[in-house]
């Protein structure tokens, strides 16, 4: 069987990101690149966030998926620049997060250094007021920040713009 | 090994371990659930930050170096960070403020090196600015409700100012290693960063209704691995497991 990349990139559609499980990593946009060579194949990733405990199972992720779709020989190159940003996450994994309960990433990504400022108008996931606001610019994980709705007083993550 | 590249990695690195440590002890026992998060995610960025800068760090070493054998195997005197860091958590105004005095020299010292000649270097502080440009939001906007708070809070925020204040000049106070990385544009415009910090300091302290103190004695010597005895215990508690069961791995 001839490997191509676009049969690669549809095995990497099945590995998850073990924080937020509904998004695959093409989801994500961490995989940058995937290289075929003689040697194997290598996958070019960036982390999402220096710290981003995932980034060590989605390394094992993909080299066991890529191995049970009997691809063996695989290497996983970690890149830092350029860094990655919200801007490359998907359409249809925004439509994923909001599905899951998630409030996506609204806007593009941009320097915020202004204090007390916010995200405002985050739209909530459970039923879409935008009558929201932030509870703390830190959430459960790196990527999210807490918010709350003022309609149906849910309080809900959002994947924040970074 | 004697490297400025190398010391100059060592220094940057243990800046953001000993911090992200410091704040990790606070996990779970932080004032109210929010913040526990808030300074839970900051020490991961730090300790993140740190991997990276020291995977670099012992590629440079060789000799079968790592991320792990340089943060867990070396004493006191061969930790090169700056004494502000090390300092202990004390209440949660003296976390704020310490974290803010770090933040607005950390923002601005990695704008620089954004624009290092060593390509790892600014990767990294590409990488790792949008996270520092978050938590000095985060300090900066608390340093101003507490200062602009309660009576209290003020108060306390106050005495945090005397307690840390004579620990500001050593950031600016720059090292043999980091005027060799300077000369090579490996840190960049260093001589401008003080500037940008006291205005920094000035404005939110304005904002704060607080007031900046004066210059008196200051304590220097972490960056030359003389350190205050908080480090040692600090060690103690991080390096145990490596130091008990050398090579473990979860
Ligand atoms: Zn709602």
């Amino acid at each position: 069987m001839v490997i191509t990349k676009e049969h690669i990139y549809d095995i990497l559609e099945k590995v998850q990101d073990p924080e937020v499980p509904v998004l695959s990593i093409i989801d994500l946009g961490v995989v940058r690149d995937v290289v075929l060579a003689e040697e194997g194949v290598e996958i070019i990733i960036t982390p999402t966030y220096t710290g981003c405990p995932a980034m060590d199972m989605i390394e094992v992720g993909i080299k066991s998926t890529l191995q049970d779709h009997g691809v063996e020989k695989v290497k996983i190159t970690t890149v830092l620049s350029p860094a990655w940003t919200t801007d490359w996450l998907s359409e249809s994994g925004k439509e994923k997060l909001r599905g899951y309960g998630i409030a996506p990433p609204q806007g593009a990504a941009k320097s915020k250094r202004a204090l007390f400022s916010e995200e405002s108008g985050i739209i909530c996931p459970q039923c879409n007021s935008t009558n929201t606001e932030m509870i703390s610019q830190f959430g459960s994980t790196a990527c999210k920040a807490q918010y709350k709705c003022l309609d149906c007083e849910e309080p809900f993550d959002y994947f924040k713009c970074h | 090994m004697a490297n400025h590249l190398h010391d100059f990695l060592i220094h940057l690195g243990d800046n953001a371990l000993i911090l992200g440590h410091r704040l990790s002890e606070l996990t779970s026992h932080g004032p109210v659930l929010e913040q526990d998060m808030a300074m839970t995610n900051i020490a991961l960025d730090l300790v993140g930050q740190t991997r990276n800068i020291f995977q670099v760090a012992a590629k440079l070493q060789g000799n079968g170096a790592t991320e792990d054998s340089i943060a867990y195997t070396r004493d006191a005197t061969s930790y090169k960070n700056i004494l502000l860091v090390e300092q202990k958590n004390g209440d949660f105004a003296k976390t704020v403020l310490r974290q803010f005095f770090y933040d607005a020299f950390n923002y601005h010292a990695y704008q620089r090196l954004l624009k290092s000649s060593n390509k790892d270097i600014a990767a990294i502080a590409e990488k790792a600015i949008k996270e520092i440009t978050y938590h000095l939001k985060w300090s900066a906007e608390w340093v101003i409700r507490l200062g602009d708070g309660t009576e209290e809070s003020n108060s306390r925020i106050n005495a945090a100012i005397d307690d840390l204040w004579p620990y500001t000049e050593e950031m600016f106070k720059f090292t043999d290693y980091e005027l060799a990385c300077h000369d090579e544009g490996i840190f960049p415009d260093i001589h401008g960063i003080k500037a940008e910090w006291d205005e920094e300091v000035k404005n939110i302290f304005a904002e704060a209704t607080l007031t900046v103190p004066e210059d008196g004695w200051m304590h220097d010597g972490g960056k030359r691995g003389v350190h205050s005895e908080h480090l040692g215990f600090l060690l103690a508690e991080m390096q145990f497991l490596q130091r008990a069961y050398p090579g473990q791995q979860w």
